[in-house]
C-alpha cells in the first residue's frame, strides 16, 4: 500500500465515524430533545392546532382546511366555503400540493371560468365580484384562510340557509378575522375551519 | 398601498439582517479561527481520530470533503433502499433505485432537489437519520469551503487552508446547532408541529374524514432553512400550513435563509483584516437580491397572462396568508440562496414572474447564494472582476494583496463553467435523445407547450445550482430524470468545490504584495459596480438564447 492510498484510507475511516456520531446527534438526540420540549411546553401547536367540537370531538386543524360539501361534492350552503383545493381531491392532509398550472395552461383557465360562474351562482352575486382566492387553488392545497372579500359575499348566504340575521353571522366573521400580522405582514385573512366551527356551536 | 406593504416587509428583513451582520459575522469569524477547543468538541475529535491542531494542504481538505460526502452519500441511500425494516418507516415500501440515488445526491449536495412526494415516499426515520443530518452538514461543509478560500486570502505563503474536520464540527456545533435548537421553538410557537403522531384520521365538521399528517417538523424545517436547504417535509414544502403557519413566520423563515449567507461577508472582511472588503460583498448581495425581489413583486403584482387576468390576480398556487408579497419576498430569498424552499408554486407564477427565480438561480446563487456557497461563489466571480478591470484599465490584477495570475484566472474561469454546461447539456440532451425526449413529453411535462420546456430547464438549473425548488408540475420520479438530475447535483456542488479548494491553495501559498498606485481599491463603489455588472453579464450572455425558448416567449408572445 503506497502513502497516499494509505491516507485515503485513513481518511474515509475518519469520515464513517464523524458520519456516524451526526447521525446519533443530529438524527437522534437533536430530534428526540425538540420533540420533548414541544411535547412538554407547546402540545398544542406541536399535535398540529386540533380543533374540538362542543362535545369535545377532534374535528380538524385550525391550520389545515378541510371541504364543506356534501357526498357528492356539492358545497353546503350553510357553511363558508374554503379556496378550491389541488390536494388529493380535495383538501386531503396525505397529499398537500398545489395545482401547478401554468398561467397559459387550458385546463387552469377553463377551471377559473367555471368556478367564477359556480361562486357567483352560489353566492347571488356578479361575476365580477368574486374575489381572486375564491377561483385560484392555494399553494399546499390545504389553506385554512380565505379573504375577508370572499367572506363577504358568502355572509347572506349563510345566513338563510341556517335562519340566522346577517349580523349574527358578520359579527362571527369579525370574529375570526386576522388583520396582517403586525399591521403589515401577509394579508388579512379569515379562517375558515375556525369559523364554521363557531357557526355550528351557535346553533347548539 | 400594496407598495407600501413590500417596502416594509423588505425593510424589516433589511433591519433584522443589518442589526445581526456584526455580531453574527464577527462570531463566525471567531468559530473558525478560535485557538481553543471546547472539551465536547475535544472528545469528538478524539472519537473520530483527528489532532484539531494539525492543518491541511488544499489536497487533504478536498479529499476530506470528498470522503465525508460520499459516506453520506453511501449511508443515506441505504437508509431509503432499507425503509421498510426501519422503524417508524409508517409502513412505507423502499424508494426505487433512481429515486433514492437522486434523493441521496440531493441532500448531500445541498440541493434538497425531491423528485418525491414527501407523505408517501419517506418515514420518519429516513427523514431524522438521514435528510435532517444532511441538512445540517452538507450546510456546514458549504461553510467549511468558503472559509478554506478566504484562508487562502488571509494566509501568506502557507502550504495549508485549515482542518476539515475541524471546520465541520465547530460548524455544526457553535453554529447551526444553536440557532436550529431556539429556531425550531419559535417555529413551534407559531404552530410548526413536532410529533410522531404518523396520519391520524378525524372526522370532520360535515362528517366526512380528513388525514392530519404529523411527524417531526420543527426541528427539520429550521434547518432546512437556516442550512440553505429547502427540502419540505411535506410535498408542499413550506406553503403547507404545518411548515409555515402564518405570515409572521413566514419572514421569520425568510431570516432563516438569509442570515448566514448574509452576514459572511462579515466573516470574510473580518478574517482578511478589512471590513470594508466585507462591506463590499455585501453590497453586491444586496444590490442582486432588492433588484430581483422588486421585478418579481412588481410581475407578480400586475398579474399578466390568460388565467391570472381571468381570475383577477396571480394567487393561483399562492396562500392566502401571505399574499402576493409574502409569496415573492420568499422566491427571491429561497432561490437567491440555494434553498430552494417554497411557499408557493413557481410553476404556476406568471410567464415572466417565473423566470425571476430561474435567473437568480442562473447569477450562481450570489444574491446572496448559499450558506459559504453564496460566499465563495462571488469570491470566484471578484476575481474574475479584477482581472477584467485589470485588462481595461490596465492595472495589476491583484485581491487583497494576492496576485491574479494565469494559474488562478484558470481556476476561476472553469468554476464558472460547469454550472451552464451543466444547466444547458441536461436541458438539451432531455429533448435530443429520442427515448427520453418521448418520456420527458409523455410523463414529466405537466404544462403543455413552451412552458413545459420551462419546467425541464428549471429542473437542471436548479439542480445544477444544488437549489432544489422546481416547477414542481415536472413530475421527476422517472429513471431519466433522477439520474440525470442526480448527477447534475453531485457535479454542480463537487467540481467547483475542487476548483474552490484549489484556488484556496493557490493564493495560500502566496506572499502578500503591498498595493501600489496600480491597484484598483476593492472596497469602493466603482468595484461593487463592476462586480455586479460582471455577475450580471456573464449570466445574460450565458443564458439569454434558451430564456427566449421559455419564459421570454411565453411572457412576451
Amino acid at each position: 500500500m503506497n502513502a497516499s492510498t494509505r491516507s485515503t484510507g485513513r481518511t474515509v475511516w475518519v469520515a464513517v465515524r464523524t458520519m456516524a456520531l451526526f447521525t446519533v446527534l443530529l438524527g437522534v438526540i437533536y430530534t428526540l430533545v425538540l420533540t420533548g420540549v414541544g411535547q412538554l411546553l407547546l402540545p398544542a401547536q406541536a399535535n398540529g392546532s386540533i380543533v374540538r367540537n362542543a362535545d369535545g370531538d377532534p374535528v380538524g386543524s385550525s391550520l389545515i382546511g378541510q371541504t364543506f360539501a356534501d357526498a357528492d361534492g356539492n358545497p353546503l350552503p350553510e357553511y363558508f366555503q374554503p379556496r378550491p383545493s389541488a390536494a388529493g381531491d380535495g383538501y386531503d392532509g396525505g397529499a398537500s400540493s398545489g395545482s401547478n398550472y401554468g398561467p397559459e395552461n387550458a385546463d387552469l383557465i377553463a377551471a377559473i371560468k367555471e368556478r367564477k360562474a359556480q361562486v357567483a351562482e352560489f353566492n347571488g352575486v356578479t361575476e365580477e365580484e368574486v374575489p381572486v382566492d375564491a377561483v385560484t387553488a392555494s399553494s399546499s392545497g390545504l389553506d385554512p384562510h380565505i379573504s375577508p372579500e370572499y367572506a363577504a359575499i358568502q355572509v347572506a348566504r349563510v345566513a338563510e340557509a341556517r335562519g340566522l340575521s346577517v349580523d349574527q353571522v358578520r359579527e362571527l366573521v369579525d370574529q375570526h378575522s386576522n388583520s396582517r400580522d403586525l399591521g403589515y405582514l401577509g394579508e388579512p385573512t379569515v379562517n375558515v375551519v375556525e369559523l364554521n366551527l363557531a357557526l355550528d356551536e351557535l346553533e347548539d | 398601498m400594496e407598495w407600501l406593504f413590500a417596502i416594509s416587509a423588505l425593510l424589516t428583513v433589511i433591519v433584522i439582517l443589518g442589526l445581526a451582520y456584526r455580531p453574527l459575522g464577527d462570531y463566525m469569524a471567531w468559530v473558525y479561527t478560535s485557538q481553543k477547543d471546547w472539551r465536547v468538541e475535544r472528545g469528538l475529535y478524539k472519537v473520530i481520530g483527528v489532532d484539531p491542531k494539525s492543518e491541511q494542504t488544499w489536497q487533504a481538505y478536498l479529499r476530506s470533503v470528498l470522503a465525508f460526502s460520499a459516506i453520506g452519500l453511501l449511508l443515506l441511500y441505504g437508509l431509503q433502499r432499507l425503509q421498510q425494516w426501519l422503524p417508524y418507516s409508517l409502513g412505507l415500501p423502499a424508494p426505487s433505485e433512481h429515486l433514492s440515488f437522486n434523493t441521496a445526491a440531493s441532500f448531500v449536495g445541498n440541493t434538497n432537489w425531491q423528485s418525491y412526494s414527501p407523505e408517501v415516499t419517506v418515514g420518519y426515520t429516513v427523514q431524522m437519520a438521514g435528510l435532517a443530518v444532511q441538512n445540517f452538514v452538507s450546510a456546514a461543509v458549504g461553510i467549511a469551503v468558503a472559509i478554506a478560500l478566504v484562508r487562502g486570502f488571509a494566509y501568506r505563503r502557507s502550504g495549508t487552508i485549515g482542518n476539515f474536520w475541524v471546520d465541520l464540527i465547530r460548524g455544526v456545533l457553535r453554529l447551526l446547532l444553536p440557532i436550529a435548537v431556539l429556531g425550531a421553538i419559535v417555529l413551534m410557537i407559531g404552530g410548526v408541529i413536532q410529533n410522531f403522531n404518523g396520519f391520524t384520521e378525524i372526522s370532520t365538521m360535515t362528517g366526512g374524514t380528513q388525514t392530519i399528517p404529523g411527524g417531526p417538523t420543527a426541528s427539520q424545517e429550521v434547518i432546512k432553512l437556516l442550512g440553505t436547504n429547502g427540502g419540505g417535509f411535506f410535498n408542499a414544502n413550506s406553503s403547507h400550513p404545518f411548515e409555515n403557519p402564518t405570515a409572521w413566520t413566514n419572514i421569520f423563515e425568510i431570516l432563516l435563509m438569509l442570515v448566514i449567507p448574509f452576514s459572511l461577508p462579515r466573516t470574510f472582511g473580518r478574517m482578511v483584516g478589512d471590513n470594508r472588503q466585507g462591506y463590499a460583498i455585501l453590497a453586491v448581495m444586496g444590490t442582486l437580491y432588492v433588484a430581483s425581489f422588486s421585478i418579481l413583486t412588481a410581475l407578480e403584482s400586475a398579474g399578466m397572462g390568460t388565467a391570472p387576468g381571468l381570475a383577477g390576480g396571480a394567487m393561483e398556487g399562492k396562500e392566502q396568508r401571505f399574499g402576493i408579497i409574502g409569496s415573492t419576498l420568499f422566491a427571491t430569498t429561497s432561490t437567491g440562496t440555494s434553498t430552494g424552499a417554497v411557499n408557493s408554486m413557481h410553476d404556476s407564477y406568471t410567464a415572466l414572474g417565473g423566470m425571476m427565480p430561474m435567473l437568480n438561480m442562473m447569477l450562481g446563487e450570489v444574491s446572496p447564494g448559499g450558506v459559504g456557497s453564496g460566499l465563495y461563489a462571488i469570491l470566484v466571480l471578484a476575481v474574475i472582476a479584477v482581472f477584467i478591470s485589470g485588462l481595461l484599465i490596465g492595472r495589476t490584477p491583484e485581491y487583497l494583496g494576492k496576485k491574479i495570475g494565469p494559474r488562478e484566472i484558470k481556476l476561476a474561469s472553469m468554476y464558472i463553467l460547469v454550472m451552464p454546461t451543466l444547466v444547458l447539456t441536461g436541458t438539451a440532451l432531455s429533448f435530443a435523445i429520442p427515448g427520453v425526449r418521448e418520456e420527458i413529453e409523455s410523463t414529466s411535462i405537466w404544462n403543455p407547450g413552451i412552458h413545459g420546456m420551462s419546467e425541464v430547464l428549471y429542473a437542471f438549473t436548479s439542480a445544477s445550482n444544488n437549489n432544489g425548488s422546481a416547477f414542481a408540475g415536472l413530475t421527476a420520479n422517472t429513471p431519466w430524470l433522477n439520474t440525470a438530475l442526480g448527477l447534475a447535483i453531485l457535479l454542480g456542488r463537487f467540481v467547483p468545490i475542487v476548483f474552490v479548494l484549489a484556488l484556496a491553495g493557490s493564493l495560500a501559498a502566496q506572499d502578500k504584495v503591498p498595493a501600489t498606485a496600480g491597484t484598483l481599491p476593492t472596497h469602493r463603489p466603482l468595484f461593487v459596480g463592476l462586480l455586479t455588472v460582471v455577475t450580471v453579464l456573464v449570466t445574460a450572455l450565458t443564458f439569454f438564447p434558451v430564456l427566449t425558448l421559455g419564459p421570454l416567449a411565453e411572457g412576451l408572445l
